[in-house]
């Protein structure tokens, strides 16, 4: 489904990412952990389109992807969230959604102003669309509320539900348990498993150890900027060096 | 176009250069220490000029005397201004810092306006006005007073800024404000300090720019957004890059308006202006910025 | 949507009813003027409120549409109803061209290009002097006619200018709860949050900034058959920030706060008389309290007061 060869990233003199290679497979739910400063959140950058990349490749489903901006990833399938929940504010938890229904509709500048007929039935259909991924987070009751006066953990769900309404084939998401209580993460790993029922594959970086080992069918492990190891949960926590750099050397 | 004719032109755009260069000095301060560009910046410079003009003819003191009142009233204005526009800004976004600049700009020129008219007023040159004459070219003494006293403040920032405690806390600051915080440098009032250097560097330019072109209640617009443009040439850096970047703003200005046209003198500045914020947003001398997401 | 429907009925009749009010007086000429200056508020709060760009500029196209229409009609014997027009997509067009590299710019740095690019646009107008008339203005501008109705006096121009700036309003009120006004409201919220949802966020801010620019120009041209005669005295900076004051006073991003915003600071000069030389002060005190204790606007902030007065407590979050 996605593949990342070779990918580097040098800022000035510090090289953020050295030559990261791996492959996630389709329908899968794939961690990305590493201590901090390992470079995780910067690889997720470049695979999303927010960073350049130095050198190296993405490929979606066979498609070389490398370099292309945000807004094309969308409609490629390629979605996100942010570390720090970037929700829109100041508008109403429907309307987040329904921005991330922007490329399901195509009602342009004019059409919507001078409310052409269709543009009024499209409307209405995204509406719906948008309650239904609102039901499928389980914050259909908070439609109407301000975004910005959401609690973190419903900010997240919030946040997840706009992703989704994009209907990706792959959603990354960069620390999704962070500032989560316990109660929340296990609703978060039970939401990831029903996006998977779905058919979308799941990529995450997070520092939650459990939830990690819980859900994630693979891990791969970054350090200082390269990939120290891969595999599944149970390989990765038997692997020392691993636990070297998590922990320091004995 | 004879050899001393472009010197002509080159002569008074390092003048008028030097003066930009200390406008743009005073907005990178402002910026360097807070983020925060001061749409009001020019107004300090009117005041320069005004205010030495009301010492003088008002209050009949010297000039010795009057420019440095001019210049405490200005420090005093732009203390005022960070303290009551500026420090209780509840959400500082760009737009709202944008607005209350320009507030404040448009208060300070309406104040002018109330009190001293809209007719232009001349200040007496320093030294009188005898031209000198250097290699076919003629210049006042005027414009020596001004690229000496650019160099004198040239060096007093430098030493400020590098050999000095608040100084260095100031710097500080425009690196990384929080670690600054938590090394006990007081960060407010180091923006409050920031507006008040400003202020002093805008209104010196003022005083001694105010001879050779007159000094009225609106002069602040267009030469704030002149020194604006030299510290963006120079890359918002408060040391020598917005010099250059000033005394090239300057000369382009001159030869422009003496060999192609005076009327589009002024068009100069913001087409350069233009231009460097398209391609080279970063000056010309300095590094690009990446954005963290 | 029928709310908003409503509102705009309400609005419409508001408006058409408003004359009865000043019958005959020269506050009629104002409010012909308050229409104008409510196309270019509305126009600037869809880029400034909306999309959250900075234009201190937006005189110049007001300018430029006034100039072109001025210039194609009296100089060079144009129909009015084809200049008004073919200026707005002379307008579009160079906004569109000058919006691709500048609208890459943001915050300040956006303020001070289009501040400079309003510049450049008054110094042409001022030194261009053959085409504008330079200083001294351009006169002898024909009114508009339709057919035998020619639209020279205050009350025909009153609804002349009206009802374009009530289509002006009815298409940014449309324009908000839609798809294009969602992606523009969320650029304005977190640009990088609205590529990842597919928003192709550049060529959104041209097209915002074009289409800011067109209504400026429209604007512009009816000022011009309305007054006759332009000069560039009226497109200088000094408009640029009295059309940004009209917007942060009546309220970023809302419609209705674009002509409160509007009716406000163009009748403010007028109840002003007598103090003449104060306007340039009370503009500037206004904006800086307005920004410091009332960023929402009037539009929010009056409700607000009087939620406070009335004890009413803070209670459901309100946009």
């Amino acid at each position: 489904m996605l593949e990342v060869s070779g990918i580097t990233r040098i800022f000035g003199g510090v090289t953020a990412l050295d030559d990261i290679s791996f492959t996630i497979g389709q329908g899968s739910i794939t961690g990305v952990i590493g201590p901090n400063g390992a470079g995780k959140t910067t690889l997720f950058n470049i695979i999303t389109g927010i960073y350049s990349r130095t050198s190296g490749r993405v490929s979606l489903e066979g498609r070389d992807i490398s370099g292309l901006p945000p807004e094309r990833l969308a409609r490629l399938g390629m979605v996100r969230t942010f570390q720090n929940i970037e929700l829109f504010g100041n508008m109403s938890v429907l309307e987040n959604v329904m921005v991330g229904l922007h490329t399901k509709g195509s009602c342009g500048l004019l059409a919507c102003s001078l409310r052409m007929p269709w543009s009024i039935a499209e409307e209405r259909r995204l509406r719906k669309a948008a309650g239904k991924w609102l039901e499928f987070t389980g914050i259909s009751d908070l439609a109407d509320d301000t975004a910005g006066n959401l609690s973190f953990g419903k900010g997240r769900l919030l946040e997840i539900a706009r992703a989704l309404a994009v209907e990706p084939r792959i959603i990354l998401m960069d620390e999704p348990a962070a500032g989560l209580n316990s109660r929340e993460t296990l609703g978060l790993a039970h939401l990831m498993e029903d996006i998977r029922q779905m058919g979308v594959t799941v990529v995450l970086v997070e520092h939650d150890m459990e939830l990690v080992m819980d859900v994630c069918d693979r891990i791969v492990v970054l350090n200082l900027g390269r990939k120290l190891a891969e595999g599944t949960p149970r390989e990765i926590q038997e692997n020392t060096e691993v636990i070297a750099a998590y922990l320091g050397e004995e | 176009m004879q050899l001393e004719q472009i010197l002509q032109y080159m002569f008074s755009g390092l003048s008028t250069g030097a003066i930009y260069a200390l406008i743009g000095i005073g907005f990178s301060i402002i910026f360097n220490a807070t983020g925060i560009i001061n749409f009001a910046q020019g107004e300090f410079v009117m005041l320069g000029g005004m205010l030495t003009l009301f010492f003088l003819e008002a209050l009949k003191l010297p000039l010795w005397a009057a420019i440095p009142c001019a210049v405490a009233v200005s420090a005093l204005a732009g203390l005022l201004f960070e303290r009551f526009a500026i420090r209780p800004l509840r959400r500082p976004t760009p737009l709202n810092l944008v607005i209350v600049t320009i507030a404040g700009s448009i208060l300070i020129r309406g104040l002018a306006m109330l009190l001293w008219g809209k007719d232009t007023h001349a200040i007496p040159p320093f030294s009188g006005d005898e031209p000198i004459s250097i290699a076919g070219a003629t210049i006042l003494p005027q414009h020596i007073w001004i690229l000496a006293i650019t160099l004198l403040i040239i060096a007093a920032n430098k030493f400020f800024f590098y050999h000095t405690i608040s100084g260095k806390a100031m710097r500080a600051c425009s690196y990384n404000r929080r670690a600054a915080g938590l090394v006990g440098i007081d960060v407010q009032r180091m923006v409050l300090f920031s507006f008040v250097i400003s202020s002093v560097l805008g209104s010196l330019a003022g005083v001694i720019v105010a001879p050779l072109t007159m000094t009225a209640y609106d002069v602040g617009i267009m030469l704030g957004l002149k020194g604006f443009c030299a510290a963006i040439i120079g890359g918002m850096s408060s040391g020598l890059s917005t010099v250059v970047g000033g005394l090239i703003l300057g000369i382009l200005e001159s030869l422009g308006a003496g060999l192609i046209s005076s009327g589009y003198k002024d068009a100069i500045a913001f087409i350069i202006l233009l231009l460097i914020l398209f391609i080279r947003p970063q000056g010309l001398f300095g590094k690009a910025e990446s954005e963290r997401v | 949507m029928k709310r908003e429907m409503l509102k705009f009925l309400l609005f419409v009749v508001l408006i058409l009813v408003a004359p009865l009010a000043f019958k005959g007086g020269y506050l009629l000429n104002v409010l012909v003027f308050v229409g104008i200056n409510t196309m270019l508020a509305v126009a600037l709060n869809l880029l400034l409120g909306y999309a959250g760009q900075i234009s201190l500029g937006h005189a110049g196209f007001f300018g430029i549409g006034a100039y072109l229409s001025g210039i194609l009609t009296a100089t060079c014997g144009w129909n009015p109803w084809f200049a008004m027009p073919f200026a707005a997509c002379m307008v579009g067009i160079l906004a569109a061209l000058i919006g691709f590299p500048i609208l890459k710019l943001k915050g300040h740095y956006l303020a001070m290009a289009t501040l400079g690019l309003g510049i450049i646009i008054y110094i042409v107008f001022n030194e261009t002097v053959d085409l504008t008339g330079g200083p001294s203005g351009l006169s002898g501008i024909p009114n508009l006619a339709a057919g035998p109705l020619v639209f020279n006096s205050d009350i025909r121009n009153y609804y002349l200018v009206w009802t374009f700036a009530l289509a002006v309003v009815l298409f940014a009120v449309n324009l908000a709860d839609s798809r294009v006004g969602r992606a523009l409201r969320a650029v304005h919220d977190s640009e990088v949050a609205a590529r990842v949802m597919g928003v192709n966020v550049r060529l959104l801010k041209v097209q915002v900034f074009a289409l800011s620019a067109v209504i400026s120009s429209l604007a512009g041209s009816l000022y011009a058959h309305t007054m006759t005669f332009v000069s560039p005295a009226s497109f200088g900076f000094n408009f640029s920030v009295e059309l940004l004051t009209m917007v942060v006073i009546g309220g970023l991003g809302s419609v209705y706060g674009s002509f409160l915003g509007a009716a406000l600071l163009t009748l403010l000069p007028e109840l002003l008389r007598g103090a003449q030389d104060y306007d340039i002060v009370i503009y500037g005190g206004l904006l800086l309290v307005m920004v410091m204790f009332m960023p929402g606007g009037l539009v929010r902030g009056i409700p607000h007061l009087f939620r406070k007065i009335a004890g009413i407590g803070e209670g459901a979050g309100n946009a």
